[in-house]
């Protein structure tokens, strides 16, 4: 177990695009965090930096509170987990899961136990005589999960490991992952651009966008505070509507905008008028969409509402729509961060 | 759906017809394939089925007809010591300089990998021995290997290596001609070997190498235990390929040494050559060129099985 830092750490290809711009991270000993963004954000390359496969233009990676950027990776004693899951073709499960302690120079005598051991964890060990090619895509990634965990390593990286399996199966897999990470307790950063994801996983998130950090957080605090229109636009499905009102940009989540009827009005609530165009029927919610009216000009915007809560408004009609005030985020139209709220 | 497809099909009844065997899929594939069945029968097939015929009659260059003579030919090759010596160089000559181009042309690949300015430039020289036509480039050898204006001798001179008194003559002695010879057949087949492997290295995904270098592996263990296993089904396809250009090839032979000096450079595709239209004894040149027929096949078989085998993905 150990921490990870980064200090200003940053990767150029070009001399004008930085795929990871400055970062400074610290993850605490047995956390399991996630970056989070989309793709070009610099994420994968942030992560390939720490495991040593890529060097920093500038700055540092620190493991353990040393200095590690001049090392190769095999002497920073991590493990990483491939999207692809990257197994040896030719050599069996076994063979897979045994190599880095071949390569470790690891007593003989002590590798077969070594081995079971780690695929017991993962459930595969009846498997050790195959091929990686016989096995289905969740057996192969539990393969990959076992090598990483076989030698122990200080800490683990994980780059969209769960992104080749199908839904049903990431599912099942996702909770797995978390609650291994729980037992062993080592350090996990783990890489994806899917949110449910990153919160479902995550002791924080990191949210990244070209190359910089956007905001560090638990899962909820970025759901719910974010820090900037870009978290805000990035996470939630639909995400949080955006809305020009003059010197700000107004935010608020669509399952925070419902119809007056649905929520005690207080003079915490804030009213709209919104005229419904199109409603889109999703089995346990419904994505209402709509045009908020008055004030500074229209603005398309859309409210979810769960199945339990009536709609009591037809196409094309107009009512009054209220959003809790807490609920109301603004961002500086420039910059597009936090700022305080302004009068509507 | 129906309305639409007799539409389209209105215009000519002809011009429907082919485009209906444009999408046919037997007939594509036949209509594809002809040239090339065409090709292999005409210019392999047919002069294949000759030499078998010519090797069991006494036909010679002159005669209008011949006999069946039975196994006579293969027997009368077999007792000439020109023969045993064609063997023996046919051998010396494949083996050597496909250990020597698997050698070089896995480095090569290596390099080519590598990422530095000007690769493609080096990458077109490389490819130049293979593109060039080979009567061209073993005449630009014959010069080198020159008894008198030899570049070799005249650069070794000018740097010490060679005293006024050494005079090696490249294609005169035998040692040296067959060294000669090797050398411009590896450099011949240096660029498709190495090609075919470049294809092999880079077929390893990037995730293996960067797993590995996690995984702690080192150098040796990283060649013998990851990259090794992973390009042996396709080196195995280019040891396969040079073995067959190599055992049956002549061109080189033909322009540098003529087989010289004294059958030292003889191999069999050279000495049937020789025997057969030179020497006019058809029947035994025909014989000769079969010999190593049956090794070659059992050699392909063998490899191919082994490509297969090893196979990963």
């Amino acid at each position: 177990m150990a921490t990870v830092e980064t200090r200003k750490i940053s990767k150029f290809y070009t001399h004008e695009q930085a795929a990871v711009d400055g970062i400074d991270l610290f993850i605490p000993e047995g956390e399991f965090i996630v970056f989070l963004g989309p793709s070009g954000c610099g994420k994968t390359t942030l992560l390939r930096m720490i495991a040593g496969l890529e060097h920093p233009t500038a700055g540092d990676v620190l493991i353990d509170d040393r200095v590690v950027t001049a090392l190769a990776p095999r002497d920073r004693n991590i493990a990483m987990v491939f999207q692809s899951y990257a197994l040896y073709p030719h050599m069996s499960v076994f063979d897979n899961i045994a190599f880095p302690l071949r390569a470790r120079q690891f007593a003989k005598a002590e590798i077969p136990g070594k081995v079971r051991w780690a695929a017991e964890m993962f459930g595969i060990a009846r498997f050790l005589e195959r091929k990686p090619r016989e096995l289905s895509g969740g057996e192969r990634q539990r393969v990959a999960l076992a090598r990483a965990l076989v030698r122990e390593p200080q800490v683990f990286l994980l780059d969209e490991p769960l992104s080749n399996l199908d839904a049903k199966l990431r599912t099942s897999a996702r909770d797995e992952l978390q609650q291994f990470q729980r037992r062993i307790g080592t350090t996990t950063i783990y890489v994806t651009h899917d949110q449910v994801e990153a919160m479902g996983l995550g002791d924080r998130v990191v949210v990244l966008s070209q190359g910089k950090v956007r905001q560090v957080g638990k899962p909820l605090e970025v759901y719910d505070e974010p820090a900037d229109t870009f978290v805000a636009g990035f996470l939630g499905s639909p995400p949080m509507n955006l809305i020009d009102r003059g010197s700000a940009i107004l935010g608020f989540r669509p399952e925070h905008f419902l119809p007056i009827e649905a929520r005690e009005t207080g003079n915490d609530a804030v009213r709209f008028t919104f005229r419904v165009t199109r409603v889109e029927y999703l089995g346990a919610d419904r994505l209402v969409y709509g045009m908020l009216e008055g004030g500074a000009g229209e603005a398309k915007v859309l409210s979810r509402l769960p199945s339990t809560v009536p709609l009591p408004v037809q196409l094309g009609e107009r009512h009054e729509f209220v959003i809790g005030r807490r609920d109301l985020k603004f961002f500086d139209r420039q910059t597009g961060l936090r700022t305080a709220p302004i009068p509507l | 759906m129906t309305a639409l497809a007799s539409h389209a099909a209105a215009p000519t009844g002809a011009r429907s017809r082919l485009r209906r065997l444009a999408d046919s899929e037997r007939f594509l594939a036949w209509a594809l394939l002809a040239p090339a069945v065409v090709f292999i029968v005409a210019l392999v097939g047919f002069p294949f089925v000759l030499a078998l015929l010519y090797s069991v009659t006494n036909v010679t260059v002159g005669t209008q007809s011949a006999s069946f003579v039975g196994l006579a030919k293969f027997r009368q090759a077999m007792e000439s010591p020109a023969f045993w010596g064609a063997v023996r160089n046919t051998f010396l000559f494949t083996l050597v300089s496909q250990a020597l181009v698997i050698v070089l042309a896995g480095t090569l690949a290596r390099l080519l990998m590598m990422e530095f300015r000007g690769k493609w430039f080096v990458r077109l020289l490389i490819l130049l021995p293979w593109v060039a036509p080979i009567s061209l480039g073993s005449i630009g050898w014959l010069w080198i290997f020159d008894s008198i204006y030899s570049v070799i001798n005249w650069t070794l001179r000018h740097i010490g290596i060679f005293g006024p008194e050494t005079w090696p003559i490249w294609l005169g002695q035998p040692t040296l001609a067959m060294a000669s010879i090797i050398t411009v057949h590896v450099w011949r087949m240096l660029p498709l070997a190495a090609i075919i492997m470049l294809a092999g290295f880079s077929g390893i995904p990037k995730d293996i190498h960067d797993a590995a270098a996690i995984d702690g592996a080192g150098f040796w263990r990283r060649e013998l235990q990851i990259i090794l296993p992973l390009v042996l089904p396709i080196v195995l396809v280019a040891v396969l390929f040079g073995i067959v250009f190599t055992a049956t090839d002549m061109i080189v032979i033909f322009i540098i040494t003529r087989g010289g000096p004294f059958d030292s450079t003889q191999v069999l595709a050279s000495l049937a050559y020789y025997t057969g239209i030179d020497g006019g004894d058809l029947a035994e040149g025909a014989a000769i060129s079969l010999f190593l027929f049956p090794l070659l096949v059992a050699i392909a078989y063998l490899m191919l099985r082994l490509a297969r085998r090893t196979e990963v993905t």
